[in-house]
């Protein structure tokens, strides 16, 4: 099953440079992509184009047979329900406490009003608290999220895109500001979210070795160019140097 | 079907005894907490006092509409219509370079006696009680208004300048204390450790470690502080007889009644206000952050 | 090369001085001020205030009257500071980079606050005071303007570093702009928000001194009346009651902060 179309994708910012050239390629149900680069390639433009966080200047793209970029106001939120999004920096509302901030993630299938007071079902909230327990934070369910740890915070962030029922997550770089264990545990919660629910996940990832490790397939972009889009086994490190430009290669990989 | 849903139809792992409920039996989203609480209570509060202080302004019978439309009319004249009549434009101008330089004046010697006395404030530097003492009386006279100090020092030194810049001093002297303080105290103690450990005396270390390190903060506050200083002696020429653009401004309001000369004299206030708010901006967010 | 630099930076430091020194004597010279006097003014001043400001017996009088004014005051200020706090909340949200509508209005909303808050105090109470007259309302509108211009700079500031991040994550989630505001943006600087509020009523208590002398209302009527008349002991006892009000709202103000923040 196709879930995800990008052609000719390109993104042109004010004052000339050109974050994305040309970008082609699709996404089929169930996938688990990587996205390397190095930074300011393009990666995180690439995917904040998906969901319409940022507009791209040319191009089409198409998401479970919906035209993403002639959709109207209301439409984009219907379709950004659909679409989960993981940030590096979590992008938590930090004073209020973790089941709170799970169920930001239904305000998009909320009237504006139901959304401004926080009225929430029942059973919206049952499927909050399961899946935090599923996610190991069973303890930490009425806590403030300033009092997380950064691992903790980023599963917070994992919960709010998965109780948006999404058929496809964008992760920014998930694991960039976390320490190698936290990174771990939160690769193997994506990794599981992938395997167990079906939910097609795409990364942007600076750690080739993890990208290799976690996916199977990989995307290469520089300077907003795709040079490489294959199996994970198959990305040699040629096309790493490729992807990274001479020498960055062997400093990023062992 | 997504998959996510089995979680819901399937919430075998769901511990539902352990979740906080409301008295009606739904399950709790929002917990109480101290901040909240106090947040609310403040909140309260704050609507309270304005409802009840609305009510209780002696308004004395004013027509209240007619007020709103008169003063429509006057802005509209004012500031469409503006005109000096009472004295000419580089009059106007050397009025406006007399408030600046009170506003100098204040704030070079507050500027001086504050980096003296903040030396003395700031707790790294000195012992504890007197950085209190002199932090307690910065705050009262913090506390007490400017014109108020000008007016007592004008008992004195008799209404003017120098009542004016001596009182606008004190308040001054009150604002840049505080800040200068708080700024070597921010200061790495690491800094002034090593050239103790060095024999550095106190001024030795004033003037080698505090001084070049915190100098751009100090100027900066004090940018900030004529700022100020300037629509304080705008204040002081119209309430207190210091001279200046703000005793036109009395005059053209309280004595000729010419709303054209005020909406005049206003524009030159704003447009100076202006310039230092964005010289100010931009020494603040290059060297205070 | 180093004895250079220091030679530089000392000559950088004998213009700046000599230019410092000559706008002093020009400034002296144009606003008439006597450094002379004004140092001795000071003992002088300490020295008669010591000898005739304080509050007496017969002052405390005057007591109940000065405590309705300074009522009226202290009401003031906290009834313009919140009404003038709930505007420049609205303007805030269009002028902030991540909550405004188009860029436009946000320039539009700022210039607009920037007129507010550079036109002082005094320039809207002398304008005021041709169609309110000696009023409460006077007053208030003037502490009203320049608060709300004031507020509107500094909860722009608050929302801009508070809310940036967790706005865009609910964006994400396909929440409209009025969740946005009241589920990220709130949450997140509202506490900041409370804490600009309670200094800007501090603030005010003085600022409507100042307008008081000039409209003939609240306290500072009550001072100038008595200083006017030179009755020293109760305008003395004007000061002790601004500052004892001051404190106790500083007080407050830092325990709320001290919780919230």
């Amino acid at each position: 099953m196709r879930l995800l179309d990008i052609k000719r994708l390109s993104k042109e910012y004010k004052g000339g440079t050109h974050a994305l050239c040309n970008v082609n390629f699709s996404v089929n149900e169930g996938e688990f992509i990587s996205v390397i680069g190095p930074s300011g390639a393009g990666k995180s433009t690439l995917l904040r184009c998906i969901n319409r966080m940022i507009d791209a200047t040319d191009g089409e793209i198409t998401f479970d047979g919906v035209s993403v970029l002639n959709l109207k106001k209301k439409e984009l939120r219907r379709l950004r329900t659909r679409i989960g999004m993981i940030f590096q920096h979590y992008n938590l509302v930090n004073r209020l406490s973790v089941i709170e901030n799970v169920l930001h993630g239904r305000l998009g299938y909320k009237t504006t009003l139901e959304g401004i007071i926080g009225r929430h079902d029942e059973e919206e909230k049952e499927q909050a608290f399961a899946i935090l327990d599923k996610l190991g934070l069973r303890n930490e369910t009425y806590k403030r999220c300033d009092q997380l740890s950064g691992g903790q915070k980023q599963r917070v962030g994992i919960a709010r895109a998965l109780i948006q029922n999404p058929k496809l997550v964008l992760c920014d770089e998930p694991i960039a500001s976390l320490d190698p264990n936290a990174s771990k545990i939160i690769m193997d919660h994506l990794k599981a979210i992938n395997k167990d629910m079906g939910i097609t996940c795409i990364l942007n990832l600076h750690q080739v070795d993890v990208a290799i490790k976690y996916s199977e397939r990989i995307i290469g972009i520089n300077s907003g160019k795709t040079v490489y889009d294959g199996p994970a086994n198959e990305l040699t490190m040629e096309k790493i140097h490729e992807i990274y430009g001479s020498e960055a290669g062997e400093l990023i990989i062992e | 079907m997504n998959i996510t849903e089995s979680v819901v139809s399937n919430p075998i792992q769901l511990d539902k005894s352990r979740l906080k409920r409301t008295k009606s039996g739904k399950i709790k989203v929002k917990v109480l907490r101290r901040s909240q609480v106090v947040t609310n209570i403040t909140l309260v509060s704050l609507v309270i006092l304005t409802i009840y202080g609305f009510l209780s302004f002696n308004y004395k019978n004013i027509n209240f509409l007619e007020a709103v439309n008169n003063t429509i009319t006057n802005v509209r004249t004012m500031f469409l219509d503006s005109a000096l009549n009472h004295f000419t434009l580089s009059e106007s101008l050397y009025q406006i370079l007399i408030t600046m330089g009170l506003a100098f004046l204040t704030t070079v010697i507050g500027g001086v006696i504050s980096l003296i006395l903040g030396l003395f404030a700031a707790k790294n530097l000195t012992n504890e009680k007197v950085s209190n003492v002199i932090k307690g009386f910065v705050a009262f006279i913090r506390a007490v208004p400017t014109i108020l100090w000008v007016l007592i020092f004008a008992v004195a030194a008799g209404l003017g300048s120098v009542a004016a810049v001596i009182g606008m001093t004190f308040h001054t002297v009150g604002y840049l204390i505080k800040a200068f303080s708080e700024s070597i105290e921010e200061l790495d103690e690491g800094v002034i450790e090593a050239l103790k450990a060095s024999g550095a005396s106190w001024w030795q270390i004033v003037f080698q470690a505090i001084l070049p390190s915190t100098a751009t903060y100090l100027l900066a506050w004090t940018f900030l502080r004529f700022e100020i200083n300037f629509t304080n002696a705008v204040a002081m020429g119209a309430a207190a007889g210091a001279g200046g653009i703000g005793f036109e401004l009395f005059m053209a309001s309280g004595f000729y009644f010419d709303v054209r000369e005020v909406g005049f004299i206003t524009y030159l206030i704003l447009a100076v206000a202006v310039l230092l708010e964005i010289l100010s901006t931009r020494i603040k967010n290059r060297y205070l952050y | 090369m180093e004895i250079d630099l220091f030679k530089k930076r000392r000559r950088q430091m004998t213009i700046v001085t000599v230019i410092i020194v000559a706008l002093i004597i020009f400034f002296a010279e144009i606003t008439k001020y006597d450094a002379i006097k004004g140092f001795t003014s000071i003992p002088a001043a300490i020295r008669w205030m010591f000898a005739n400001f304080y509050p007496n017996a017969k002052s405390l009088d005057k007591l109940p009257s000065i405590l309705s004014k300074l009522n009226e005051t202290i009401f003031l200020s906290i009834s313009s500071t919140t009404t003038a706090g709930v505007l420049a909340l609205v303007f805030a949200l269009f002028g902030s980079r991540t909550t405004k509508i188009n860029n436009f209005l946000s320039s539009i909303s700022r210039f607009i606050a920037s007129i507010f808050r550079n036109i002082p105090v005094v320039a809207w109470a002398m304008i005021l005071l041709f169609s309110f007259g000696q009023n409460a309302l006077t007053g208030y509108f003037a502490l009203f303007f320049v608060t709300f211009g004031f507020l509107t700079r500094v909860f722009i500031e608050t929302i801009d570093e508070a809310s940036y991040e967790s706005v865009e994550a609910l964006q994400a989630t396909g929440a409209t702009y009025f969740q946005i505001v009241f589920q990220a943006v709130i949450p997140s600087s509202l506490p900041q928000l409370i804490s600009w509020l309670l200094y800007m009523i501090e603030t005010n208590i003085r600022s409507s001194t100042l307008v008081g002398i000039l409209t003939g209302t609240g306290v500072g009527f009550a001072f100038s009346l008595y200083y006017k008349s030179m009755n020293y002991n109760a305008a003395s006892l004007v000061v002790i009651a601004i500052v004892l009000t001051v404190f106790v709202i500083e007080i407050i103000s830092n325990y709320v902060r001290r919780v919230i923040l």
